[in-house]
């Protein structure tokens, strides 16, 4: 199953980074005339009320959905393994001060704090990216805090300490490189997160905004046309739960390879 | 155990002060203050008129200044008054916020009916064709978007089938029906919202309930109990469940946040007039003080939710009862 998983994110890797050699269309371009036709030889997946190629776009927005996820997760590592690894390593006052202000955090369901901020920012492909990079890092933090709670007391922190090491050295060197399972482990399940944060908002209109294709903003059209067009709703949310359900098999695999320790 | 709750409750203190910080902050400290927005659809308005406006919304005082004035407001519930209408924040959520409170309690009790039983089901005959089939469930209603769900659900039972209703939460001649009918009304509107809410924590709890109660059967004291004679049903039920519904509570807590995220979508597909949709219009519009208001509220029902896990937790658990 990991390796189904593995496999079909390599698959989507590939679709996005070589979408404008796989389909002869634009995602963009209006066609009237071909408004809602099911899907066909011509057009695999049939096409969407502006007559646009439903294949051609669920592609190109798998560019969207996958560059928003990497990049939003990959922000939200960096902040967690910051705070978190500061925290677990020095302790007392500055570890009560950024984990209680993760808590604080965590207090917020997900969607109204990214709602709230989009509100004052608005909404774009950028603004997303950040904003779930912001709002995800707490997990990450408590995970590699964790880790360093232990880790720091190992013999040879100790030894490194005593030739001389400084703090920096001690964290960037010898922690974080032996502590990050775990995050590296949430960082997959955090893709899976964020695609599905990011089709919501898209969804709901608050993220890619149209013309740019998204699976959420795609399907927020498929609802105009409930009942009619069966095929631009079922397609780009086949095309969400692959990539989640990839994510979290790799993630699954991960973590029984990084953890002995079985039921 | 009074003590313990009360010691829990103290430490909310902190929290929500945390929370008031986060929701101000989110609002303020981003650029560009919210006038702009209103003032940047009339590029002729004078400077003056800018002044006044920042002054009646107290954007000339220093940020903290601004801070306190808010908390000293929202300690009496004043949360300032809607851009859009000009009516109570307050008054605009007390009304929304029973129907989301609704929907997400009976999620709630849709996910432990479900969830509890498919887990020691699958724990215990582990490997079966029933276990199997049902990790195929969870994978796929963990990974499935609750929208997607949505939208096929009505597409299929709303608008194929035209047995369910697709929108709002009652029918629009609700008020002449008599209370039976109006009960039966409510109900069918929240068949829909409800399943779809629930499904995505639904797999995810079925999922832990299973590891739990694997984790749970390998201990000795299951042995023990097996060993002493009882039957499998009282080993399971009455040795094994209890122990392994422990951590179940905890996630179920730890699950609050993400129900109420999803109330956001859900409410705005069904048409359903409660707290998320309240926020999603509030977006729309930027008013400010529907969003900083939403955004605190949304805090507290999670903090809530989380205090009555714990709560559970302490009366489920008797080590902590007795040592607390």
């Amino acid at each position: 199953m990991t390796l189904f998983g593995a496999g079909m994110i390599l698959l989507l890797v590939f679709v996005a980074v070589f979408a404008p050699q796989i389909t002869k269309y634009d995602p963009t371009c209006i066609d009237i005339q071909e408004a809602l036709c099911q899907p066909s030889l011509e057009h695999p997946l049939g096409t969407d009320l502006l007559g646009r190629d439903l294949f051609t776009r669920m592609i190109y927005a798998s560019r969207i959905a996958l560059l928003i996820g990497f990049v939003a997760v990959g922000l939200a590592a960096v902040i967690g393994v910051f705070f978190g690894s500061i925290a677990g390593y020095f302790g007392g006052k500055i570890d009560s001060v950024i984990m209680r202000f993760a808590d604080v955090m965590l207090c917020f369901p997900a969607f109204f704090l990214i709602l709230a901020v989009i509100a004052v920012v608005g909404p774009s492909i950028f603004n997303i990216m950040v904003i779930i990079g912001l709002t995800s890092w707490m997990g990450m933090a408590r995970l590699i805090r964790a880790e360093i709670l232990s880790l720091k007391t190992r013999d040879y922190i100790s030894a490194s300490r005593a030739l001389g090491a400084s703090n920096f050295f001690i964290i960037t060197r010898h922690l974080i490189p032996n502590g990050i399972g775990p995050v590296l482990i949430s960082f997959v399940f955090g893709v899976a997160g964020a695609v599905l944060t990011e089709a919501g908002l898209s969804f709901l209109g608050l993220g890619v905004q149209p013309p740019d294709p998204s699976w959420g903003n795609i399907l927020m059209e498929g609802k105009a046309v409930l009942g009619i067009g069966w095929w631009v709703i079922l397609f780009p949310g086949l095309a969400i739960l692959i990539t989640v359900l990839a994510f979290n098999l790799l993630g699954e695999g991960l973590r029984d390879a990084l953890n002995p320790r079985k039921l | 155990m009074i003590n313990y709750i009360i010691r829990r409750i103290l430490q909310i203190i902190p929290i929500l002060f945390g929370i008031t910080i986060i929701s101000f902050a989110v609002i303020h400290l981003a650029p560009g203050k919210p006038t702009d927005l209103m003032l940047r659809l009339n590029p002729k308005i004078e400077y003056e008129a800018r002044e006044k406006l920042e002054r009646i919304y107290g954007l000339d005082k220093p940020l903290y200044v601004q801070y306190f004035d808010w908390i000293r407001k929202i300690a009496h519930f004043d949360f300032g008054r809607s851009f859009t209408d000009n009516r109570p924040v307050i008054e605009k959520i007390a009304e929304r916020l029973p129907i989301t409170i609704l929907i997400n309690t009976l999620a709630m009790a849709v996910i432990l009916i479900f969830s509890i039983p498919i887990g020691i089901k699958s724990a215990v005959r582990r490997g079966s064709f029933f276990d199997r089939v049902t990790t195929v469930f969870v994978f796929i209603g963990f990974a499935a978007p609750s929208f997607w769900l949505a939208l096929l659900l009505m597409s299929f039972l709303g608008v194929r089938l035209g047995i369910l209703p697709v929108a709002g939460i009652v029918s629009l001649d609700f008020e002449n029906f008599a209370f039976s009918h109006k009960t039966i009304d409510l109900l069918r509107h929240l068949i829909l919202p409800v399943s779809v809410a629930s499904i995505g924590s639904l797999a995810g709890l079925s999922r832990y309930m299973r590891q739990s109660m694997l984790g749970t059967l390998s201990q000795d004291y299951i042995r023990t109990a097996r060993a002493k004679g009882l039957s499998e049903r009282k080993v399971i039920y009455k040795h094994a469940l209890r122990n392994a519904l422990l951590p179940i509570i905890t996630i179920l807590g730890l699950s609050i946040p993400a129900l109420i995220s999803g109330s956001v979508i859900l409410e705005t597909i069904f048409s359903i007039p409660g707290m998320g949709r309240l926020m999603v219009e509030a977006v729309f519009t930027r008013d400010y003080n529907i969003v900083m208001a939403g955004l605190f509220v949304s805090a507290l029902l999670t903090l809530a939710g989380n205090l009555i896990a714990d709560i559970a937790y302490v009366y489920a658990d008797p080590r902590i009862r007795y040592k607390a």
